[in-house]
């Protein structure tokens, strides 16, 4: 544990999770991340395709950022996430075929994922290849806590189940629950991603509020 | 309504790529803060999907589908695999040339759009396109439409949300919501609003 803490890499695998989490702090991979969430198990399934993604493309990244020419280092780059995107589909398409279908575009949309792109420029062009995977798992897991949390409140409240298995029995099985229908609904999203912001922005200032040491923000 | 009319309606609204699949989010919130600025960026995005789209789809049909490359006697060959590269390629390549256009014959439109422009080539509302038109089957004719009918409906969604935005400077705002809370608020609002048209076209 205590070399856990110590170790060097604990900032890049713990800042992207709440502190600087990619989507609702640095507003990147928004594009194809809420569409996947109106079920909890699709969301599960595109956390994890991009993360292993992200990881491939910071490490592979890093270990080439000194051979490639300025110039066209982002042709580079965007080959080497679509041939990683490509795994990816291929993998799903072949192992779990029902999921690969309710994700239809968006596992292809990865490719154009300003997560993994802003990634791989921001932080795998100038860091080495260990510190470079652990920002890529950082940010792909703070990037899943988002798609997670989103994708469970819209099935709870959505369908009345998590996983697929019935958590709140509807009125069409006998029960008391009337399924709100809007969290099924694209507009669901953003209300709950707008939500979230606004919950972190109040949770940073009761911080910055309590730590005497950090100056006070001036409101906008 | 039925055939090209249709599909051009569907894209525009019950499907549009910002308000129902949320696609494009990053450039719709960054450049969303003047009309001016998100009509040009609505006309670049018409131009550069109604292009991608259709060319995709002759590439996707006699280059990549099972059994395309029948004319060059290797009918067994399945390159579907290979259709997020190809497409990303051919984007990055229209953007370019578009870019070069303007950079030639409107100068001014193409300073405004600055940095937005390039950028069109990791918008996932393009690459989106493409992927919805090989999804859906489209044939050409069908392509052009859709091409045409999803920017359009891009575009719209976008200068709607740039007008609110300028509209709401005024607004007194709770402040944790400030800024992005209310974009996406916002944006909401205007997702309900759309998905009201469900149905429309068929």
């Amino acid at each position: 544990m205590v070399e856990w803490i110590m170790s060097p890499y604990r900032k890049q695998l713990l800042d992207p999770l709440l502190v600087n989490n990619p989507i609702t702090v640095q507003i990147l991979g928004l594009c194809s991340a809420l569409a996947v969430t109106s079920a909890l198990l699709p969301a599960v399934v595109m956390s994890i395709a991009v993360t292993c993604v992200l990881m491939f493309a910071n490490v592979t990244v890093s270990l080439l950022r000194r051979a490639m020419p300025k110039s066209i280092r982002l042709i580079i780059e965007m080959t080497l996430i679509a041939s990683a995107v490509i795994v990816v589909d291929q993998v799903l398409q072949a192992f779990v075929p029902d999921i690969a279908e309710i994700l239809s575009v968006f596992v292809g949309l990865i490719v154009t994922n300003c997560l993994v792109l802003g990634r791989t420029e921001a932080y795998a062009m100038h860091n080495g290849v260990w510190a470079s995977l652990a920002d890529g798992l950082g940010n792909g897991l703070g990037y899943s806590v988002i798609l997670i949390v989103v994708g469970s409140i819209r099935e709870l409240f959505g369908s009345g189940s998590l996983l697929g298995r019935q958590i709140l029995r509807t009125q069409a099985e006998g029960g008391w629950y009337t399924p709100n229908e809007l969290m099924l609904l694209a507009p669901s999203a953003f209300f709950i991603i707008a939500l979230l912001i606004w919950a972190m922005h109040a949770f940073g200032q009761v911080r910055r509020r309590d730590s005497a040491a950090a100056p006070v923000r001036e409101s906008r | 309504m039925d055939g090209w009319l249709a599909i051009v309606v569907r894209a525009m609204f019950a499907e549009n790529l910002a308000l129902a699949y949320l696609l494009g989010m990053c450039t719709f919130l960054a450049v969303s803060n003047r009309v001016a600025t998100a009509l040009g960026l609505g006309i670049a995005v018409i131009g550069v999907q109604s292009l991608t789209v259709p060319v995709n789809h002759l590439i996707y049909r006699y280059l990549l589908e099972a059994g395309a490359l029948d004319w060059a006697g290797a009918a067994e060959l399945d390159l579907t695999f290979l259709r997020f590269i190809i497409f990303v390629g051919v984007i990055a390549a229209l953007v370019q040339i578009l870019e070069m256009f303007l950079e030639r014959f409107l100068p001014n439109l193409h300073h405004a759009l600055g940095i937005y422009l390039p950028l069109l080539t990791v918008n996932c509302a393009i690459l989106g396109g493409s992927l919805f038109m090989v999804q859906r089957d489209y044939d050409l004719g069908e392509s052009v439409a859709y091409g045409f009918g999803s920017a359009a409906g891009w575009a719209l969604a976008i200068i709607l949300f740039a007008a609110l935005r300028e509209r709401l400077r005024y607004s007194d705002i709770p402040e944790g919501l400030r800024g992005l809370g209310l974009a996406f608020t916002v944006t909401g609002f205007l997702a309900l609003g759309f998905a009201g048209l469900r149905g429309l076209g068929g």
